[in-house]
C-alpha cells in the first residue's frame, strides 16, 4: 500500500481530483430526485449527492463537496461507477469496492471515501421514503445508531470485524460521532460488544 | 505562466545555504573525535569552538559556554522539560513546593506534549490561551504567575516560543521573562523560527533557556543548541560521556556543529537585509492574495509577525486540497487542515487563535525565505485564484458561512 502523496499521483486518482466527474455546476439546471448531505464542516468535510433516479435505476448524478483531494478523488469515481446501477446496487456499494478501483487508500485516507458512501445511502433513503418505502434498503434489524450520518450498528459491526479496537479506530473506519456526537455513549458501547465478540 | 516550483514552505526547513554546503564537503576531511587528546582531536575541537562562538553571538548570548550542541529543537526543548521534572521533585521524590509549568496553547508539539507529560507526572501545567492573532494575555499570565490568585502554587517554568511556526506571531518575551522572574520562576523561550528572522538578545529577554534549531536557519538537519544561562540547573536528557559539561553526552557531530556555525554567522549577518527583503514579499503576496480572491482571512498578528511567514485561509475550500492543487503547480507550502496531518484534529494553534473549524480547514502557510523571489510570489498569486474558486465552486458550503464556522 503506497503512502499519502505517492498515492495521490497515481493517475487515476490524480485524473479523479483534477477533472473530478459529475461535480455539480451552479450555472447548470439539474432536477433531481433525490438528495442527500452528510458531514459537517466542523470536521473538515461535507458531501452532498443528487440523483436524477427512473424505473429505480440512476440516470445521472451529481455531486458537490467541502472535502480534501481524496475525498474529492473518491467521490468522483463513486459517481461514475453508479450510473446505470439499480438503487439497491448503489446502495450496497462498500467504500473499499471504490478504494479498491482507485488503487487502495493509505489508512488515514479511508475515512474520506467513507463519506461519500453515506451521501449516496443518505439520498436514496430519502428517495426511499419519498417513494413509500422507508428504510426498505437497511438490513430488518439494522438499528441507526449515528443519525448524523446514517451509521447502523451493522456498520460498528463491520468496522470491528475489519479491525477497529477503540473508539478512534471507528470514527477512522466510519466517522461515526463526528457530527453532533451525542451517538458515542451507545455507540462505544456496541464498540466493546463486538470488540468482545471479534476481538483477538 | 509555465510551471515553475516555488518553494515557500522554509518554515518546515531551510535548503543549505552554498558556503556552508561547501564547508561541510571540506571539514568532511576533520573525522577526528572532537574530545580526543591528539592533535587531530584538538583541531577538531577547535572547530566546535569557534561553532560554539559563533551560534551564541547570534543570540547575544557574551559566553560561548553557555550554548551546549544538541540534535535539534525537539532535543533542547526535552531537556528543558525533562530539567523540570526533576527540579519539581526534591531528593526523596516529593514534589516539591515550587513545580508549576505555564506554557502556551499555541507551542510546537515537542513543547506541548512535553509539558503534558509533566502533568501526567502530577505536575500542575496551565496553557495560556492566545487572543485572534496570536498573542498571550499578559494578564492572565500575571495571574497564574501569582499563587493567591491561581491553582497550582508557585511557578518553577514559564515556556513561550518566541515566534510561532504556523502563524508567525511573535510574542514580547522580554516582558514575559520579567513578570515571570518577578514571580520567582524559569523562563524558557522555543527560538526555533524566530532565528535569523528576528533580533534575539539573551540578555535583553532574560530567558534562562533559548532552543535553536540548524535547519530552520539555511544550515544542516539534525544539530540544534541549546543556551542556559549561568548558573541554572540542566539535567542530561543523553548521559555517557563528559561532553558538553556533562550535560549532553555524545561524539560531536563535527560537519554538523561546522555548518550550525557558518549558518549562525551568515544569519546574524545578514539579519537586517534579509527581514526587510522577506517583510516586502509578505505584504506583496498578502496584498495580491486580498485583490484577486475574495472572502479571505489573514491570520496572526499584523505587525508582530515573522516577516516570511503569511498564514490565510480560504473559507468554502478545503486546505489538503488547496494544497494538493498548488503541489501540481509546482507551488509548495503547508497547511492548518486535519486531512494533511494525519490526525482528524485541525491546526490547534489556529484553533487556538479561536478561528474555528471552518477556517482552519482552509489555512495555508506560506512561508517564504532566502530563494523566494518578486516572480514567485506573483506566480503563487496567478495560480491561487483559479485554484480557490474551482474549489469554492466545487463546495457544500459557501465561504461566507464556511467563514462563521
Amino acid at each position: 500500500m503506497s503512502d499519502a502523496f505517492q498515492w495521490l499521483y497515481s493517475p487515476i486518482v490524480k485524473e479523479h481530483f483534477t477533472n473530478p466527474k459529475n461535480v455539480y455546476d451552479p450555472d447548470e439546471k439539474f432536477d433531481h430526485d433525490a438528495e442527500g448531505v452528510v458531514g459537517n464542516i466542523k470536521c473538515g468535510d461535507q458531501m452532498m449527492f443528487m440523483l436524477k433516479i427512473d424505473d429505480d435505476k440512476i440516470k445521472d448524478v451529481r455531486w458537490k463537496t467541502y472535502g480534501c483531494a481524496s475525498a474529492i478523488a473518491s467521490t468522483s469515481m463513486l459517481s461514475e461507477v453508479i450510473k446505470g446501477m439499480s438503487i439497491k446496487d448503489a446502495y450496497t456499494i462498500k467504500p473499499s469496492d471504490i478504494a479498491n478501483r482507485l488503487g487502495g487508500l493509505p489508512e488515514n485516507k479511508i475515512h474520506c471515501s467513507v463519506l461519500g458512501d453515506k451521501a449516496l445511502r443518505a439520498a436514496i433513503d430519502g428517495y426511499l421514503e419519498k417513494t413509500g418505502r422507508p428504510g426498505a434498503f437497511k438490513g430488518e434489524d439494522a438499528v441507526v445508531i449515528c443519525n448524523c450520518l446514517n451509521i447502523t450498528d451493522k456498520d460498528i459491526e463491520q468496522a470491528v470485524k475489519d479491525g477497529a479496537r477503540n473508539w478512534e479506530q471507528l470514527q477512522e473506519a466510519t466517522k461515526i460521532g463526528t457530527v453532533c456526537g451525542g451517538c458515542k455513549p451507545r455507540a462505544e458501547e456496541l464498540l466493546h460488544e463486538f470488540v468482545h465478540i471479534y476481538g483477538g | 505562466m509555465d510551471k515553475r516550483i516555488v518553494y515557500m514552505d522554509y518554515n518546515a526547513t531551510t535548503p543549505l545555504r552554498d558556503e556552508v554546503k561547501a564547508a561541510m564537503v571540506e571539514d568532511l576531511e576533520v573525522y577526528a573525535n572532537a574530545s580526543s587528546m591528539h592533535e587531530a582531536g584538538r583541531r577538531a575541537r577547535d572547530r566546535v569552538e569557534k561553532a560554539r562562538a559563533k551560534v551564541a553571538a547570534l543570540v547575544g548570548a557574551k559566553d560561548p559556554a553557555s550554548i551546549i550542541f544538541t540534535s535539534g529543537g525537539s532535543e533542547s526543548n526535552n531537556t528543558v522539560f525533562n530539567t523540570m521534572y526533576d527540579l519539581g521533585r526534591d531528593g526523596e521524590g516529593k514534589a516539591s513546593a515550587r513545580r508549576k509549568i505555564i506554557t502556551t496553547a499555541i507551542e510546537h508539539p515537542c513543547v506541548m506534549n512535553s509539558a503534558r507529560r509533566l502533568a501526567d507526572e502530577g505536575f500542575p501545567v496551565v496553557f495560556l490561551g492566545v487572543d485572534g492573532q496570536g498573542r498571550i494575555d499578559m494578564a492572565e499570565l500575571e495571574r497564574e504567575l501569582d499563587p493567591n490568585s491561581s491553582a497550582g502554587g508557585a511557578t518553577l517554568l514559564v515556556s513561550v516560543m518566541a515566534a510561532n511556526n504556523e502563524i508567525g506571531t511573535i510574542q514580547d518575551i522580554a516582558a514575559i521573562s520579567k513578570m515571570a522572574k518577578a514571580a520567582g520562576a524559569l523562563v524558557h523561550s522555543d527560538a526555533v523560527q524566530a532565528a535569523g528572522k528576528i533580533a534575539i538578545d539573551v540578555e535583553a529577554w532574560g530567558v534562562d533557556y533559548l532552543t535553536l534549531s540548524c535547519h530552520k536557519i539555511y544550515g544542516p538537519k539534525g544539530i540544534g543548541a541549546l543556551y542556559m544561562r549561568k548558573g541554572v540547573r540542566t539535567e542530561p536528557l543523553i548521559r555517557g560521556g563528559h561532553q558538553e559539561l556533562g550535560i549532553r553526552a555524545g561524539t560531536y557531530n563535527n560537519q554538523g556543529i561546522l555548518g550550525f556555525g557558518l549558518a549562525a554567522e551568515l544569519a546574524l549577518r545578514d539579519l537586517k537585509d534579509f527581514a526587510d527583503r522577506m517583510r516586502r514579499l509578505r505584504e506583496r503576496l498578502r496584498d495580491g492574495i486580498a485583490a484577486t480572491v475574495p472572502d479571505i482571512r489573514v491570520n496572526g498578528h499584523p505587525t508582530e509577525v515573522l516577516p516570511n511567514t503569511l498564514n490565510v485561509s480560504f473559507p468554502g475550500a478545503e486546505g489538503e486540497a488547496i494544497l494538493l492543487s498548488l503541489d501540481l503547480e509546482g507551488i509548495e507550502v503547508s497547511t492548518g487542515s486535519a486531512c494533511a496531518s494525519g490526525s482528524l484534529e485541525p491546526s490547534h494553534v489556529l484553533m487556538a487563535t479561536g478561528v474555528g473549524p471552518g477556517l482552519a480547514h482552509g489555512s495555508i502557510r506560506f512561508s517564504m525565505g532566502r530563494g523566494t523571489s518578486e516572480e514567485d510570489v506573483d506566480y503563487v498569486i496567478g495560480k491561487l485564484t483559479p485554484i480557490i474558486r474551482r474549489l469554492r465552486r466545487m463546495s457544500t458550503v459557501p465561504s461566507s458561512e464556511a467563514a462563521r464556522a
